[in-house]
């Protein structure tokens, strides 16, 4: 990090300030001015970087400017590089990168939404994170209220990209979808069965998350946390909390670091586990489901035992857990563990035996590599597509270095590849929860309690079922926040269902929409 | 074909019997909190600690005025911790459905004490207890069910937290299609709307539409503290809080997320509802 700082500023001097240093360790660039093109894209070329994510801030009252934070990920370095684009409020723009990279095409719009921040040069500048109904606020912006009251609601203005030919018709799904799940519009131009354009839009289930973390009490915080994304309940709490932890120098005893690390592979488990039965029931292959479901409330069952809660809710607390566990709950890991273990691979081998069902899975939906890499593609679809990123082994947190595991990768990028990740990553969880268990120290399951210090930031990064969660925090006065910045894996992932559904046949989008199954209302937040 | 069929005998019978049977529970299940109101010294720290406001306390003049919506609750346990001396338990209560929501909330009316804790319990109204144990409602249910239910689940915003255990309905060890329960694709074949909230801006007019394309009679469950009430949401610049500030609700199921025998108890009573009706 240190050598990669010094050429940085040695090639970039006009465009650099200085560079910061938080109290976790982060390295931040604070740069001159809105302009971050130049240094983004020598890292993404020159050093193989990756932009994980490009968010603002509103400091206009305490500094007189917004910000801009991009945040960068290295092959080989455990540190994220973030740098840091003041904006003044007189000119609210900054020059986009989106044409250059289709990774960031959504977060500049939600910046140009939330922020009201105009993206100069974004290739499609239309609203993405507002709806076209909405009157031209910026709920982001510190002087609009939480509780403004909004004209109503009065119909649809949005135009999708028509489709014209011979034959060729629009197919619009949605928002209230057939089966139960959330809810998004899907408008698929068809010629025939193959489809030729799928357009998409979300944020239907966009409810002020990211405004309402600056309202609540920190410690109040982690339950909204956990509501980001309700199947990933644990890992947005804990990225939370871990974040908060980091802003405010709390240490996590060891004992808590370990049973975190045993309850979100658990969460694991438990969507893996369920979306392997819920492929092989949206290509007809109903008696599989059947048994994925049984499977699955084994590990609620468990989870239920070790939290209280089936879905491990209200378990995270900041500086480690709320409750700690006895003799015989951690020994009941091991005993449910090793019937889920034996009815997966039973449940794996009835899928694997049934030609009918593996043939709809076998290049159906591929999202090729090179379009993976480019749309900044994370977790399990991105390693079905030959990209090799997991947090827990690239920026190891709570005890994961004290636990070796393998990161399954495939070239492949079909519906198959993506449910073989999850058949892999089932199994190495479950020999995560044994090391884990077998190294469980004693000690306390979480710090004292103290009071959070204003004005600190950090950045904290969970490797959640889906993919790589990412929280940012700005403390502010009597323990409440400042700014929480919330990123599922969804968000990017999105845009790359477009790409893998093309030219498969309007038939196969429920298996395709379910083989990377992303969480709308962690995209809308 | 063979493997798949040895599979199946091999495990049995996978679903468990509610409400014909009580569940099984883990011991450290948590349902919802219970109040001693007699033996509750200080609201103020459960008031404080409850992330969604289900526990208010309003004082004036002398007298303090304590509320608790369990339609706001979402059973993480805060109340308990923060309260000494034991007037807060957390119980493993669950089948809380109930088709009032003032039948949700509990009062209590004390003296205020200059020190701001309270004493002397004046009043004290537990809701109304309308709801029914599962097992009851399991019996009359043979009564209605000359015809099936159709549902047909509408996320209004939720987080889908609440999804997750109405899919898990669907699975064997839950089963609800032994009751003739079944859940559809359209609002069209529906009899019942099984809501999830809290319902956004977004989702408002698909929400009134799906209500209107279904047709009468019906009934509409809200489900989970988000859906009865916003939960810790609330009503913000995109969110319109609970699914009966947008269409009429008959059901309230409470729950973060609701285990699938509380959405199970909800439905039945919901049915009863829908006899009535008929």
């Amino acid at each position: 990090m240190k050598t990669l700082l010094k050429e940085l500023l040695a090639r970039f001097p006009k465009q650099i300030r200085s560079v910061e240093e938080t109290v976790s360790g982060q390295s931040v660039i604070l740069l001159n001015g809105p302009d971050a093109t130049a240094i983004t894209r020598h890292l993404l070329s020159a050093r193989q970087a990756r932009l994980a994510t490009v968010f603002a801030e509103d400091r206009v009252k305490a500094e007189g400017v917004f910000y801009n934070y991009y945040v960068f990920d290295r092959p080989g370095d455990a540190a994220w590089l973030m740098l840091k684009a003041p904006i003044d409020a007189k000119h609210p723009s900054f020059p986009s990168v989106a044409a250059e990279l289709p990774a960031v095409n959504w977060q500049e719009r939600e910046i140009q939404d939330w922020f009201g921040l105009e993206a100069n040069g974004h290739p499609n500048p239309r609203r993405v994170a507002l709806h076209d109904n909405w009157p031209d606020v910026h709920p982001l912006r510190k002087n609009f209220p939480l509780e403004t009251v909004l004209p109503p609601f009065e119909g649809e203005r949005h135009v999708y990209r028509p489709a014209h030919g011979e034959g060729v018709f629009q197919i619009p799904v949605g928002p209230v979808h057939a089966g139960i799940i959330e809810p998004g519009h899907f408008n698929f131009s068809v010629a025939g069965e193959p489809i030729l354009y799928l357009q998409l839009r979300m944020f239907y289930t966009h409810k002020g998350t990211e405004k309402l973390f600056e309202r609540l009490p920190i410690r109040r915080a982690v339950f909204l946390a956990e509501s980001i994304s309700g199947d990933s309940a644990f890992s947005h709490g804990m990225a939370f909390c871990q974040a908060v932890e980091q802003a405010a120098g709390i240490k996590v005893p060891a004992r808590a670091q370990f049973m975190r690390v045993i309850l979100l592979e658990l969460e694991r488990i438990a969507n893996h586990v369920a979306d392997a039965g819920a492929i092989a029931n949206d290509v007809g292959f109903v008696i599989a489901n059947a048994h994925a479901g049984r499977i699955r409330e084994m590990v609620v069952g468990l989870n239920e035992m070790l939290t209280g809660s089936r879905v491990l809710r209200g378990m995270t607390a900041i500086g480690g857990v709320r409750r700690d566990w006895h003799q015989e709950q951690v020994e009941a890991i091991e005993k449910t563990l090793a019937i889920v273990e034996r009815e997966f691979h039973n449940l794996m081998a009835i899928i694997e035996s049934s030609n009918s069902t593996r043939e709809r899975l076998e290049h159906t939906g591929i999202l090729q590599p090179e379009k993976a890499a480019m749309l900044g593609v994370v977790g399990v679809a991105g390693r079905a597509s030959g990209v090799d990123l997991d947090v827990r082994r690239d920026h190891p947190y709570e005890a994961y270095r004290h636990l070796p595991f393998r990161v399954p990768v495939y070239q492949d990028g079909d519906v198959r590849h993506r449910l073989q990740v999850r058949i892999d990553e089932v199994t190495e969880s479950i020999g995560i929860i044994r090391a884990a268990v077998a190294q469980l120290p004693g000690g306390k399951h979480c710090a004292p309690d103290r009071p959070i210090p204003p004005g600190r930031c950090a950045l904290s990064a969970v490797e959640g079922w889906r993919g790589e969660i990412l929280h940012w925090v700005r403390t502010g006065e009597n323990n409440c926040l400042e700014r929480c910045k919330v990123k599922d894996p969804s968000l990017n992932n999105w845009p790359a269902i477009v790409e893998a559904v093309e030219g498969n046949i309007v038939a196969d989008f429920p298996v395709i929409n379910k083989s990377f199954n992303l969480s709308y209302s962690g995209t809308d937040r | 074909m063979f493997k798949i069929l040895q599979n199946t005998f091999r495990v049995g019978t996978a679903t468990a019997d509610y409400p014909r049977l009580a569940p099984r529970l883990a011991e450290q299940f948590r349902g919802c909190p219970e109040f001693d109101f007699a033996a509750w010294s200080d609201a103020r720290p459960a008031a404080e600690a409850c992330p969604t406001g289900a526990i208010a306390i309003h004082d004036r003049k002398g007298a303090r005025h304590v509320t608790v919506d369990y339609g706001r609750c979402i059973f993480c346990g805060e109340c308990e911790a923060a309260t000494a001396g034991g007037a807060v338990r957390m119980s493993r209560k669950f089948e809380l459905a109930a088709t009032e929501r003032r039948d949700l909330i509990l009062t209590a009316e004390y003296t205020l004490r200059s020190d701001g804790t309270h004493a002397e319990l004046k009043s004290s109204v537990s809701g109304t207890n309308a709801e029914e144990p599962g097992k009851r409602i399991a019996e009359a249910i043979h009564h209605l069910l000359g015809r099936s239910l159709s549902i047909r689940q509408v996320d209004a915003g939720s987080c889908n937290g609440c999804e997750q255990e109405i899919v898990a309905l669907n699975n064997p060890v839950h089963d609800i299609e032994r009751f003739g329960i079944h859940f559809v694709a359209s609002p069209r074949h529906a009899d019942m709307l099984l809501v999830t909230g809290p319902v956004t801006r977004n989702m408002e007019l698909a929400l009134r539409k799906t209500w209107a394309a279904t047709p009468a009679p019906k009934v509409v469950a809200a489900v989970g503290a988000c859906g009865i009430s916003g939960g810790i949401f609330g009503a913000n610049y995109a969110s319109l809080g609970g699914v009966d500030a947008v269409i009429p609700v008959d059901v309230y199921i409470p729950g973060c997320p609701p285990r699938p025998e509380a959405l199970l108890h909800g439905i039945l009573l919901a049915l009863g509802q829908m006899r009535q009706r008929a």
